[in-house]
């Protein structure tokens, strides 16, 4: 019986030291990326104001150029367009999924769903490139590397995370509140407007940030169309550049400790912060509510 | 009520044409795919090793990184994950400790995995000085999954009906081994069919890889078994370009006159492993979850 009782316990200590390590690891990123990212402030001495609200970038300049506004403007940019795209379909897709389909048509959904996860974002991105960025080019204009392609390319990426998440959230309505309605009187087209998707709005707004999240830190797909050229989104139609972007593209070509490498890094922070944000953003949405996984 | 029924189905008309819409999209990607991938895929393609500045290369050793990447990863993510989920759904209450870890999952799940990939670079390339290689990119991989293998195998674990566990502990079995011989056996169908599909998605993963395994391979040689050679294809300080990576190096670098090949390929191999993984997961879920009900 020792041996029992010593497994026991060795069996819940196992545990928590899982348990630990994956707070070490995040802490361990969170600190390495903060440490690396506050590096253009306190030791090249680039001002808050400069890289955050100059436009200028230009790191082999005297004194070196350091406005990454560009940067942090296309990703916001790029996000809300593949968002203003994707919504509209994704929460469409989670009320055909909870409240229309029936037997074979909700079974053929659900794999859709997943397949369109399982996608690698290299192959979103090839396919932007062979296919999207030269319809672009010849049928509405520019060069076709876009603001334009980058937002369909991440709209197309996050449709799943919308509609997954969205789906989840109307089918744990209770059925009692449906019920209720149509007992009234009430069609279900209004039902469904009137009544289910309100009481699933927690989750949908939950699913619309873990989408946002997703889009912000996407880095391959949207690299590969966007065209990466260093100037504000004010065109649909020109090439543009992300944080992620910048960041894939110039990671390698720089010296680690220089001025245009501690950018790189201070984009990566950001990002962290930004998807801290998310959570926490999501954390307020489903306070009270223990439906969040 | 004319007008309330004909609105009716206009919005179900609606809802059906989106999910038509989705889904031809779906099959459209999935069949481009195929369409331009599958004749460049042959023997020769799979097998041989990706040939600089002139066209003619395989993607060989690649598929091979991609394969070994995978395992490492899942026998690192795969224990720890169960762990984790097994801590937080068995012995984990409310308190300050417990919020800490979900905090910290939900975030490790949200980072961008650009961010993860150069947290990599950091801390095992440069500073445990371990280089572009094959480890770095397995710490790296198992960073960007753990989230996802805890969640998994929380949930799974969580459905678990609680009669099994007490009629265990009644019996006089221990918490563990009511863990390890109830739940977790219970447990399996789910377990399975979740850790299949997040294998998919680490097999297509490349921006956590670009700056750590790196974006070059080392010449293989399959006869040197060898893990401490320097060409022995068990070599962990070796660089280790994957599939995925390669799709973007090929693009990116433009240095092979066959790119374009290259990357059709490279593609269509990518996702019939993605559709492999998926059919897998689905049999494999509905075969295990039949044997246990028909026992």
């Amino acid at each position: 019986m020792i041996n029992v009782e010593l497994s026991n316990k060795i069996g819940k200590y196992t545990t928590f030291f899982c348990a630990i390590l994956i707070i070490t690891i995040t802490m361990a990123i969170i600190l390495v990326i903060a440490y690396k990212g506050l590096a253009i402030f306190t030791r090249d001495g680039v001002s808050l104001r400069n890289f955050f609200l100059t436009t200028k970038f230009n790191p082999d300049a005297t004194p070196p150029e350091m406005g990454a506004a560009t940067f942090i403007a296309g990703s916001v940019a790029v996000s809300l367009l593949a968002l203003l795209f994707s919504a509209p379909f994704g929460i469409g897709l989670a009320i055909f999924m909870a409240e229309i389909s029936r037997g074979w048509e909700r079974k053929i959904m659900q794999p859709v769903i997943e397949l369109f996860v399982g996608i690698p974002s290299v192959v979103y991105g090839w396919i932007g490139i062979s296919v999207l960025v030269p319809f672009i080019r010849n049928n509405i204009g520019g060069m076709g590397f876009s603001l334009l392609a980058g937002g369909i390319v991440l709209a197309i990426m996050i449709l799943p995370t919308i509609a997954s998440v969205s789906t989840d959230s109307l089918r744990a309505n209770p059925a009692d509140i449906r019920e209720g309605s149509l007992a009234l009187g009430v069609t279900r087209w209004q039902t469904i407007l009137m009544v289910m998707v309100p009481a699933a709005m927690p989750g949908i707004l939950t699913s619309i940030v873990l989408a946002l999240a997703r889009a912000f830190g996407e880095a391959l797909a949207v690299q590969m169309v966007i065209g990466n050229a260093i100037r504000m989104p004010t065109s649909l139609l020109a090439p543009m550049n992300t944080m992620t972007s910048i960041i894939t593209m110039d990671m390698s070509g720089t010296v680690m400790g220089a001025v245009d490498n501690d950018v790189l890094w201070t984009l990566a922070f950001i990002l962290l912060l930004i998807s801290v944000v998310f959570i926490l953003i999501i954390r307020t949405i489903n306070r009270g509510r223990t439906a969040m996984g | 009520m004319i007008g309330s029924r004909n609105s009716e189905r206009i919005a179900t008309a609606i809802f059906y044409l989106i999910a038509l819409l989705v889904s031809v999209l779906l099959a459209a990607l999935i069949g481009y795919i195929l369409y331009q991938g599958l004749p460049v895929i042959n023997w020769h393609f799979l097998t041989a090793a990706p040939l600089p500045y002139q066209a003619g290369g395989g993607i060989g050793p690649e598929i091979f990184n991609s394969l070994m990447l995978l395992v490492l990863t899942m026998a690192l993510t795969v224990p720890l994950g169960l762990g984790v989920g097994i801590y937080l759904s068995e012995y984990a209450r409310e308190g300050r400790i417990t919020r800490a870890i979900r905090i910290c999952i939900e975030s490790l799940a949200s980072m961008p995995s650009i961010v993860i990939g150069i947290f990599g670079l950091m801390l095992f390339v440069v500073i445990f000085k371990w280089g572009f290689s094959v480890i770095s990119g397995v710490m790296a991989l198992t960073a960007l999954n753990l989230p996802v293998m805890t969640r998994l195998a929380e949930d799974a674990i969580k459905n678990v009906s609680p009669d099994l566990r007490e009629a265990s502990l009644a019996l006089g079995a221990t918490q563990w081994q009511t863990i390890t011989d109830v739940v977790l056996v219970a447990a399996i169908p789910g377990l399975v069919t979740g850790i299949i599909l997040s294998a998919g998605r680490v097999f297509g993963e490349a921006a956590a890889l670009l700056y750590t395994a790196g974006t070059t391979t080392s010449a293989l040689n399959f006869t040197d078994l060898n893990p401490l050679s320097n060409n022995s294809p068990f070599y962990l300080l070796r660089p280790a370009e994957t599939l995925a990576v390669h799709i973007w190096q090929v693009n990116s670098e433009g240095l092979n006159p066959d790119a374009t090949q290259i990357a059709n390929g490279a593609s269509a191999v990518l996702v019939i492993m993605v559709l492999i993984f998926n059919l897998v997961s689905r049999w494999a879920g509905n075969w295990l979850f039949s044997k246990k009900t028909g026992q």
